[in-house]
């Protein structure tokens, strides 16, 4: 599992240009996924690999887009300094993972990583850098393999109950 | 303790009371569609086993992003859709009104204290009349679609107050890139912006939506202004409401109050690649630009075009430069023409277009190449939104895009 590495403030638009909004199926945005901004990813990105960013991933446009054209390249979790509010929901709800880890800055392009989840860090060319958990109700989304799965038995929520933050 | 204008908001609705930070299925009275996320929407609301939707009457759907078709895939997703408005009942604006944004306001399908969500970022702008309004993805809507209802985690606000009065040709954009700098571009996330202070007070509505159809651009979940006189009047003949009190307690818990004077603030422009960059016009004059933009949910509206066409005056625009004016609505647009604007614009040298969201995005016409520069009135300058990622864009005013469209380079709109 490699790591793709970006910077700060990385946008919707960037991750997938407005151009090609009128894809839905995530294998052929996949194809497209970073076009211009980083050309080399969408040929080499590996089932498996690991997108790694600075702070505000994902910020911009609200399109769904953006987490398919990652899942249609094998990509499963970003982890970031930081992620924008209405990717970090998306991505969730498609699964894809969102990790807030606060040093993703100082991991490099390229190198391998490994995951412990229920540990809650990564392991980067033999430095640990710590992750952070989801928060609580979103949890139950993603054990439930994404909000479709979630909401496709339920015939109707608990309007206005409270949830564990 | 007292509460902000969003927990009142959410406890209203609920009938209990919700304090920012809480996560809560809360009911929703509005749900927006448009071309480019509703598709997809639609897909996930029959995934997750949706038959009928909540309610066909709160669901807003229209076409904006890529019309009239500009694609094979683009027509296919708008009869996708047209033929889902027609077996759930719902009304179809179809290619007919406008930007969705404008539309949803001048239509009347947000009003203070109504919680809506649109499968669109800028969403937020509906808290100019004292509406929760926020983006969410496609997913989200599906649920919302089949359920009536979405999970909030209730933002904590952050209070913009402003005070003092704009120079001439400055506006409620100068202000709003000028906030976005301070704040950053995840300054506000998962939080909400307030905009208060007499500046708000005195400022029209067409300003306060310019104002918090950018809250998103510093990461918030929503903008709002607290309903006062200037909403109510603009509501009437949109909604049969009776004016009420909506605004946040003096002792609410606020996550930061940051104020703001304005009467020296020059005329902003956002440099290329982030919202937040933004900087006094002086600092970029003279940086040579190859198309203007005028438009979008932003900055498309009569009073707008109003300004662009103040600036111009009898004047032409330069030839060199390729103008797009594009009213944000069907509304605006008559307006524009009535008024003897877009006669105007046409005879300086730009091109009016039918109401759409136009080159903003860059999935549809208007796009850059790979070295041009364009100036726009839009809300995004993130590299490649309009086209090439080797292009430029610098977001400001309808004045001084006005302005430097008639010299060809990024102009002060107080020297024209």
């Amino acid at each position: 599992m490699r790591v793709w590495k970006f910077g700060d403030n990385i946008d919707t638009d960037a991750i997938i240009p407005g151009r090609f909004l009128t894809i839905y199926n995530p294998t052929e945005l996949a194809k497209h996924a970073f076009e211009g901004t980083r050309d080399e990813y969408a040929k080499q990105v590996r089932e498996g690999d690991i997108v790694v960013a600075g702070k505000n991933f994902g910020c911009g446009s609200s399109r769904e887009h953006a987490p398919l054209a990652l899942i249609g390249g094998g990509v499963r979790m970003v982890l970031a300094q930081s992620f924008a509010r209405i990717f970090f929901r998306n991505a969730i709800n498609v699964g894809v993972l969102p990790v807030v880890c606060r040093d993703a800055n100082l991991i490099s392009d390229g190198a391998k990583i490994s995951v412990n989840l229920k540990k809650g860090f990564v392991e980067v060319e033999g430095k640990q850098f710590a992750i952070e958990p989801v928060p609580p109700f979103m949890q139950g989304i993603i054990d439930a393999g994404g909000l479709v799965a979630y909401a496709r038995d339920l015939k109707e929520v608990p309007v206005c109950t409270k949830s564990q933050r | 303790m007292g509460s902000t204008i969003v927990e009142k908001i959410f406890s209203r609705k609920c009938g209990n009371e919700i304090r920012a930070g809480e996560v809560v299925m809360a009911p929703i009275d509005g749900a927006m569609i448009h071309d480019i996320t509703g598709p997809l929407a639609i897909q996930k609301f029959s995934e997750m086993g949706g038959d009928r939707v909540f309610d066909p009457g709160r669901v807003i759907m229209l076409f904006d992003h890529q019309i009239p078709a500009d694609s094979l895939e683009a027509a296919e997703n708008h009869v996708f859709m047209r033929k889902f408005a027609k077996e759930q009942g719902i009304f179809n604006y179809d290619i007919n009104e406008g930007v969705c944004h404008q539309v949803v306001l001048e239509k009347g399908r947000a009003a203070p204290g109504e919680i809506i969500v649109g499968a669109d970022s800028h969403t937020c702008m509906y808290g100019a009349v004292g509406a929760f309004a926020t983006g969410i993805g496609s997913t989200d809507m599906g649920f919302a679609l089949k359920f009536g209802a979405l999970y909030f985690k209730v933002p904590e606000t952050i209070r913009a107050s402003v005070s003092g009065k704009f120079q001439k040709r400055v506006g409620a954009k100068d202000l709003i890139l000028s906030i976005a700098a301070d704040i950053g571009a995840d300054g506000a996330t998962y939080q909400a912006i307030e905009f208060g202070g007499k500046t708000i007070e005195k400022m029209d509505m067409a300003g306060r939506m310019t104002c918090c159809n950018m809250a998103i651009e510093m990461g918030a979940k929503a903008g709002i202004v607290p309903p006062d006189k200037v909403t109510w009047e603009y509501l009437k003949g949109k909604r049969k409401m009776k004016p009420f009190d909506l605004s946040s307690d003096e002792d609410a818990v606020f996550a930061q109050k940051r104020s703001y004077s304005i009467s020296d603030l020059e005329p902003q422009v956002a440099v290329p690649h982030n919202v937040d960059q933004g900087v006094p016009v002086s600092k970029v004059e003279g940086t040579p630009i190859d198309q203007v933009f005028i438009g979008s949910c932003t900055n498309g509206r009569y009073e707008d075009l109003a300004e662009a066409a103040e600036v111009l005056g009898k004047k032409k625009f330069d030839p060199k430069t390729r103008v797009l004016i594009i009213p944000a609505s069907r509304e605006e647009y008559l307006k524009a023409l009535e008024n003897g604007l877009v006669e105007r614009f046409v005879k300086a040298g730009a091109l009016v277009e039918a109401p759409c969201c136009g080159p903003c995005m860059g999935g549809s016409f208007g796009l850059l190449a790979a070295g041009e520069t364009c100036l726009s009135t839009s809300n995004r300058n993130f590299k490649g939104r309009q086209g090439s990622t080797e292009a430029s864009v610098f977001l400001s005013s309808a004045a001084t895009a006005a302005a430097s469209a008639m010299k060809g380079r990024i102009t002060d709109p107080r020297e024209v």
